[in-house]
């Protein structure tokens, strides 16, 4: 088991990013490159472009057991990835039909071996126990009324064990989950690493960032130009992202979302805002954070950091929804469901 | 509102608009195809001449209808080998259940580029991403040599280059799924597409691909139309998510009827 750490990612403990403008924490020194000077395009801006993975082991939320961790030192990564693999490489299956949803392991994963640069204990960073704060109690409610329905109406048939692993209504394709309809894997934004295909390519341009999602194929077409949001009335799956340079930073603001999310985001409402900010500080190391603020769905903002690593190779087509033969699957065993119990 | 603008700014416009036309993209010698481009005309509907049609739905009286063209394939017909173009007939007869625009599917190349809607060009320094509203399509155009491709996919392998002031653009490994407009013309996973790209004016973009696939064309052919580039104010990519709108389409003939339906 090897553990990756980029070339630049030595301990350099107490050398301080040269940020200049930048408004917020600077990078962990732990992560920036010593000299070296981030390579510019003709408009001056940093070169953010190249394919980028956020696949990793680290967990998004901190474990209960490293409460006030923060890092792990080499040691105790290197023992945390070995136990994880270990874990990850167990034989899932139960020879049911259960194998279908559970019977994943490592094998059909891609999270890689290793914990993320920099070996923080999780993605979330604050609170600073590295944990989601809670739901508000009004969205907290909502979210077990839904479920509630959910569970009622599945006492009838015509439901599905759906990938949150509770029975669903399957035999409408707007009931099913957005991962299954192939709309979201709520891998976009943030940018969130999920059980494989976690690769996004950045190209870039005078005026417009393009971010390449390679799961499903979902790209954000991010203007820096310094045009206003959409109007408010305008709500898209992933929100109006708009851009702007802090410094070196490039800092994406999304609003105007939908609503409805996959996930780690499914907590969330319309009312989502979300700032992330990437900054190059190795050749190797994007340095991305992000904040999530709802103020109808949590009780207060939290913020996560990732360091992409750039990797080389190429990112291919993931077509989803061209070939969802099991979404038509489901929806014909429901449907038959419901026709024999008539 | 323009012409209240003062003449100074006027002219600092125009200046900035013919340094985007001269100015290089990623390398000096490039033209930069950066922006949001979108085609008008009827090649969606048919990219051979023809007249205007009804509707799939009557009684939405002169909405949606299919707007007459005078055809964008260069010398006129498309060359297609006899059985071909039985099959072409017969993809025309199913066009309102068949084409794999209505299932949201991701529309290959060249069909990408003259859907009713704007895609965009992100000019990189060694790829070219163009994205696309509809579907979310996207494909990414390799200045630098990526290899063969892996597998066929549905945006296909697109290896481009530098021809003078003209992007090339080499196009191989496309499924057979797509189609080429609505009226049924098709290829097969045989085709190879070489698409030419320059730019007329700051804001006009002629657009070429010419098209061989031994399987369906007795020739290659060739099919030419200007990409105009959007200049509304608000002009942006935003999500055409079809995906929602297809499922009823696709999926309502799966198994038995859903209850309440």
């Amino acid at each position: 088991m090897q553990l990756h750490t980029p070339t630049a990612a030595v301990a350099l403990l107490g050398v301080a990013l040269a940020a200049a403008g930048q408004a917020q924490a600077p990078a962990p020194a732990s992560l920036a490159a010593p000299n070296w000077t981030v390579p510019r395009l003709a408009d001056g801006k940093p070169d953010l472009q190249g394919i980028w993975t956020n696949k990793t082991i680290t967990p998004f939320e901190r474990p209960a057991d490293l409460a006030d961790k923060e890092f792990f030192t080499r040691e105790e990564a290197e023992a945390y990835a070995s136990r994880t693999l270990q874990r990850n490489n167990r034989d899932n299956r139960t020879d049911d039909v259960n194998d279908v949803l559970s019977a994943y392991n490592a094998f059909w994963w891609d999270s890689g071996t290793s914990l993320l640069p920099g070996f923080r204990t999780s993605i979330v960073v604050d609170p600073p126990n590295g944990r989601i704060p809670a739901l508000t109690p009004a969205r907290s409610a909502a979210l077990a009324a839904q479920r509630e329905a959910v569970r009622a109406r599945c006492l009838e048939p015509g439901c599905a064990v759906a990938n949150s692993g509770a029975p669903a209504p399957a035999d409408e394709p707007q009931a099913l989950d957005l991962m299954t309809r192939c709309i979201s894997f709520g891998t976009v934004v943030p940018m969130l690493p999920s059980a494989y295909n976690n690769n996004y390519q950045i190209v870039q341009t005078a005026g417009a960032v393009a971010i390449n999602t390679e799961m499903v194929h979902q790209v954000r077409r991010i203007p820096t130009d310094g045009k206003p949001h959409l109007p408010p009335n305008v709500r898209q799956w992933f929100g109006d992202p708009r851009g702007r340079w802090e410094g070196d930073t490039l800092v994406v603001e999304s609003t105007n979302f939908k609503g409805e999310f996959f996930g780690r985001m499914a907590a969330a409402d319309e009312n989502l805002r979300v700032v992330e900010r990437f900054t190059r500080v190795a050749p190797d190391v994007l340095l991305y954070r992000f904040t999530v603020e709802d103020p109808t769905a949590w009780t207060s903002p939290w913020s996560g950091e990732i360091p992409l690593t750039r990797i080389d190779g190429l990112l291919y087509e993931y077509a989803c929804h061209e070939g969802n033969r099991g979404m038509e699957n489901i929806l014909r065993a429901a449907r038959k469901e419901i026709a024999g119990a008539k | 509102m323009t012409s209240r603008l003062p003449r100074f700014v006027v002219a600092l416009l125009a200046l900035a608009a013919s340094a985007a036309f001269a100015q290089p993209g990623g390398r000096s010698t490039r033209p930069n195809l950066s922006g949001i481009w979108q085609a008008l005309g009827t090649a969606n509907w048919d990219l051979e001449a023809h007249a205007a049609e009804a509707g799939p739905a009557p009684m939405l009286g002169a909405l949606f209808v299919i707007p007459p063209g005078p055809g964008f394939v260069v010398g006129g017909a498309i060359p297609y080998l006899p059985a071909a173009l039985a099959a072409r007939q017969a993809n025309r007869a199913n066009r309102w259940t068949d084409d794999p625009e209505l299932k949201c599917f991701m529309p290959g190349v060249p069909r990408a580029n003259y859907l009713p809607y704007p895609f965009q060009i992100v000019q990189g320094t060694d790829k070219i991403m163009m994205t696309y509203e509809f579907a979310d399509a996207v494909r990414i155009v390799h200045l630098d040599d990526p290899g063969e491709a892996p597998a066929d996919s549905w945006m296909g392998w697109s290896i481009g280059r530098f021809d003078g002031d003209t992007l090339v653009v080499d196009v191989t490994a496309q499924r057979d799924d797509t189609w080429l407009d609505r009226s049924g013309n098709y290829h097969s996973n045989e085709l190879h597409v070489v698409e030419r790209y320059t730019l007329r004016s700051p804001d006009v973009l002629l657009y070429e691909a010419t098209l061989e696939d031994p399987q369906v064309f007795s020739r290659p052919w060739t099919i030419r139309m200007p990409l105009y580039r959007r200049l509304d104010e608000n002009a942006q990519l935003m999500e055409l998510k079809c995906i929602p709108f297809a499922e009823r389409a696709l999926y309502d003939r799966i198994g038995a009827p859903p209850s309440g339906n």
